[in-house]
């Protein structure tokens, strides 16, 4: 969600400028210690933070504290994005999680909102006006900070899944300008793009002539996969290599017969080992029979 | 921009050098089938190593010169397709049938000498 | 390191010419390039850029490209409207399904550039002209 819609669901935050809004900035400036150590405590109380030192955690909630009160100066939110980015670039690699992060902001804002409580308590009305002044912005650096810290997760978790896709499929040189490429497990389409991504700098790279694609362990075949490997072959073409498939059982050639694909476009053997005979055939090696003795 | 063709023995060899437009694809084709016909040359090597993108009208143009200067008696590869270039045109459905391809300008001489000879009685 | 989102980058090629098709797959590469998309990416953007923008010539003489860099959910993705108002379409969905040519090529190439993006929309009616839109985001 934008910053900007975020803005209209909650209310627009009073302005600065308004005496009220200062007095409430200037109680949580003054009050800094005392409201930052009851946080802190709170936070150690519901177990949160548990993979950062007691120091580390000291260290953040000071700045948080500073942003917070920040944001609620300034009625702008674009230095605490920036902050709630930074933080959680922090903290992500720690193991701190979403409803760590959420916590923590909740219990200051309750921290605050007690402290805003205990001071104007005496008089209703103003204390109504104090808080009508305090919580939307409150629930807007909130959410802010929440939002900022899923967006970076999910970043994070995305990048994991590239570095694991790569590393799941090796392209293997076995011979002179022969590649392998087996592939195991489940095939997703970001998955089948960036191995052929792969197989062709690969083929680019090792000037290879030929290549085996074990299918053997690949989990499930279905259109999508098939028009993958289809894909992956007429584009080994175009870098001058012939593809040799291999470990296609029957009930897998029948799959891809009834799908439609045009299995004359391969190469396709059995297992992998008569793969690679396949290949070596095709790159120029021939079995020469050993002459029989002349009586 | 024109394309530089230079003649080595008994082939063609097509170096594009930067982004061409259509007319200057066009322009190749023409200029490939007239010297294949002038020169009798048995090979035509289009390089198009510094080709960043191949979209329809690339490769059905290097299509039709496989096809016209077949018809001379002379065969057609291309070479050094780029891995991206390779990804992005299957993808979009251009394989460039019926047309050779090889990685470089090395293998593509190499696969015209061997289709040059007769075939192995096997 | 603090990071701030940046602003959405728009860049606007007009299509009177050959050269106009080389112009806006460059741009649409380099602005892919700028926002970290990786080089297959870039290619398949600016090969789809090249698509359209021969289309508009084709078939409407004169047109324009507009590739907008967008960022959403801290994800990146390049967005690309090919406009004109040339003829249209008559049936789209014909134009749409593959094998289908008008012009001995390979038609519209418009079933290949949806194939290669993420994202593809079409509007189009006789008489009113086209328009192409399509997303591919950064991966």
């Amino acid at each position: 969600m934008a910053l900007a819609e975020l803005r209209h669901e909650t209310r627009p935050p009073t302005d600065a400028s308004d005496p009220l809004h200062r007095e409430l900035v200037a109680h949580l400036r003054g009050n800094r210690t005392q409201l930052r150590e009851e946080w802190v405590r709170r936070i150690a109380d519901a177990q949160l933070l548990a993979a950062m030192t007691q120091e580390e955690v000291f260290a953040e909630a000071t700045s948080v504290y500073d942003s917070y009160v920040g944001a609620l100066e300034t009625s702008t939110l674009e230095a605490l994005q920036a902050y709630a980015q930074d933080l959680s670039e922090r903290i992500i690699p720690r193991g701190v999680e979403t409803h760590e992060v959420v916590g923590i902001v909740l219990l200051l804002r309750d921290v605050l909102a007690r402290s805003l409580f205990a001071k104007y308590h005496m008089d209703s009305a103003l204390l109504t006006r104090v808080l009508d002044a305090y919580e939307p912005a409150a629930n807007a650096i909130a959410i802010t900070v929440a939002v900022g810290f899923v967006r970076e997760r999910e970043r994070v978790i995305r990048e994991q899944q590239e570095a694991i896709r790569e590393l799941s499929t090796p392209v293997l040189q076995v011979r002179e300008r022969l590649l392998i490429l087996p592939i195991i497990g489940l095939i997703d389409p970001q998955r089948a793009r960036q191995l052929t991504e792969q197989l062709l700098r690969a083929i680019r790279a090792n000037r290879a002539k030929v290549v085996v694609i074990d299918i053997t362990g690949v989990a499930a075949m279905d259109a999508n996969v098939a028009n993958h490997l289809v894909l992956t072959v007429e584009s080994a073409r175009l870098l001058g290599a012939r593809v040799v498939v291999t470990g296609l059982s029957p009930e897998i050639a029948q799959t891809l017969v009834n799908i439609g694909v045009d299995l004359g476009k391969m190469n396709t053997v059995g297992d992998l080992q008569g793969g690679i005979e396949e290949a070596e055939r095709v790159l120029g090696y021939r079995v020469v029979p050993i002459p029989e003795p002349v009586a | 921009m024109q394309v530089p063709i230079l003649k080595q023995g008994s082939n063609l060899i097509a170096t594009i050098q930067s982004a061409l437009t259509d007319a200057d694809i066009v322009q190749l084709r023409d200029a490939l089938v007239q010297q294949v016909g002038r020169y009798r040359s048995q090979g035509v090597i289009i390089d198009v190593t510094a080709l960043d993108v191949m979209d329809s009208f690339a490769t059905g143009t290097l299509q039709e010169v496989a096809q016209m200067v077949r018809l001379r008696g002379a065969r057609t590869v291309i070479v050094g397709i780029q891995p991206d270039v390779a990804f992005a045109m299957v993808h979009m459905g251009l394989a460039l049938e019926g047309v050779a391809t090889s990685l470089d300008l090395e293998e593509g001489l190499e696969y015209l000498k061997q289709t040059d000879r007769p075939a192995d009685a096997r | 390191m603090t990071r701030v989102e940046p602003v959405p980058a728009s860049t606007k090629v007009e299509v009177y010419a050959d050269v106009d098709i080389v112009a806006a797959r460059m741009r649409g590469r380099r602005l892919a390039v700028s926002l970290g998309f990786p080089s297959a990416t870039a290619t398949l953007v600016a090969t789809a850029i090249s698509e359209l923008a021969r289309n508009i010539l084709q078939y409407a003489r004169r047109g324009e490209i507009i590739i907008t860099a967008n960022e959403r959910d801290a994800r990146s993705s390049l967005t690309v409207v090919a406009r004109d108002e040339g003829p249209g379409i008559h049936d789209i969905e014909r134009a749409m399904s593959d094998g289908y040519s008008t012009s001995g090529r390979l038609g519209l190439g418009l079933p290949g550039v949806r194939r290669l993006v993420d994202r593809f929309e079409i509007e189009s009616r006789p008489g009113a002209g086209t328009t192409v839109t399509i997303q591919v985001w950064k991966r």
